[in-house]
């Protein structure tokens, strides 16, 4: 277990510059060894555009539709995506794991890259994050949104979120600053160790917990998230919140 | 404290760890048939003999009899809902499961009809004069 405070000087870079490094460093291969894994349920509008960005950087992605009703499906097939398609839909946990269990028997992987598909993480921040995963032999990198103050929620979803990470920090004995953050770099060897059964919104804890168990190591790095106009309307409530509290406590 | 209350906070506590802790599996659906055959035992010798109910009531410190069957019907509803939320947990876990290994496996099927039509393409462009059967024979 790593301290989250010592990495800090590695965020710390500002905003527009940090852009061009990470190509820099990437150079022309496109990352085979990765796999994205986008966990897809009614996002049209927007996973058409996310990844096209994506596919600048990461020739591998996959989008696992949680059985959409607006074609979002369709459109990220057409966008060059992989697409596996739930039959019915299970919950956005239920869709991480079906896309961690897709690339992690894929001979290529090596590291899996997760994204939300309402394009709220930066493409900088994954490779960032990743660069960090390959230099130190990590078996997880965590985005955190806390780590610095360039992500600004609003009050209520800073306290729906603060609360998240008190109830996973306290059932799972780790020591997180961000609970809930779509952006995570996972080994292929920490994918082999996970297996979600929480099919809703408490997987991001479940996940959290089955990665202390493992005794992966692992460090978190601080990401920007921006909220757009979409994403806040789609965002979660403080009764979701209450949802994710009790999926923990009950088993 | 009389002893209904002692048997009652008992009982409540005792559902409410079943609820948080114990996962299902084949004790579990065991001790649910045994529960409702003790149930409907306990229930069949209540009918026959009421005042076997009123002697137990006034034992436990209850005033009536009808105030124990409730007490009973209470804990009764309880472990009979939390057992149930159990069960329905388990089978979404089982639909997961299932509607996952089915999309996979679509995938692969998909991925496969794709690397089939790619290599058909890409032989009957190079070997047009060559007969259509060594692809095929290359594969095995």
């Amino acid at each position: 277990m790593s301290a989250d405070t010592s990495l800090k000087p590695i965020g710390v870079c500002q905003n527009r510059v940090m852009s061009s490094r990470p190509s820099a460093q990437s150079g022309t291969s496109k990352n085979p060894d990765v796999w994205v894994v986008i966990p897809l349920y009614n996002e049209a509008q927007v996973i058409g555009k996310v990844i096209d960005e994506l596919h600048a950087k990461f020739e591998n992605v996959v989008c696992v539709d949680d059985g959409s009703t607006d074609g979002s499906g369709a459109i990220a097939a057409a966008h060059g995506a992989r697409v596996v398609t739930h039959p019915i839909n299970l919950g956005q946990g239920a869709a991480l794991q079906t896309g961690i269990t897709f690339a992690r028997v894929r001979p290529e992987t090596q590291y899996v890259v997760t994204f939300d598909a309402d394009g709220q993480h930066r493409i900088e921040d994954a490779l960032a994050m990743l660069q960090l995963a390959r230099t130190e032999h990590l078996g997880c990198v965590f985005g955190s949104r806390f780590l610095d103050d360039r992500t600004q929620p609003g009050f209520l979803k800073k306290v729906v979120l603060k609360t998240a990470v008190v109830v996973t920090n306290f059932s799972t004995h780790m020591k997180l600053t961000d609970a809930h953050n779509g952006l995570r770099v996972l080994s292929v060897d920490t994918c082999q160790k996970i297996n979600m059964l929480q099919d809703r919104m408490a997987h991001a804890s479940e996940i959290v917990a089955q990665i202390g168990k493992a005794h992966v190591t692992w460090k978190e790095y601080p990401v920007e998230v921006l909220y757009t106009d979409y994403s806040k309307a789609k965002g979660q409530s403080l009764l979701n919140a209450v949802n994710i509290l009790f999926e923990l406590i009950v088993k | 404290m009389n002893w209904i209350q002692v048997l009652l906070v008992i009982g409540l506590l005792l559902v409410g760890f079943y609820l948080v802790r114990a996962r299902p599996s084949a004790s579990h659906l065991a001790l649910r048939r045994l529960f409702v055959i003790l149930t409907t035992i306990a229930g069949v010798v209540v009918v026959v003999w009421p005042g076997l109910l009123i002697w137990l009531a006034h034992s436990l410190g209850i005033g009536r009899g009808a105030d124990l069957l409730l007490y009973g019907l209470v804990v009764f509803v309880l472990v009979d809902s939390v057992s149930n939320y159990k069960r329905s947990v388990n089978h979404a876990r089982t639909t997961s499961e299932l509607a996952r290994a089915l999309a996979l496996t679509e995938e692969r099927l998909q991925e496969s009809i794709e690397e089939l039509a790619a290599l058909k393409q890409s032989t009957s462009t190079k070997t047009t004069k060559k007969s259509a059967g060594t692809p095929i024979a290359k594969r095995k």
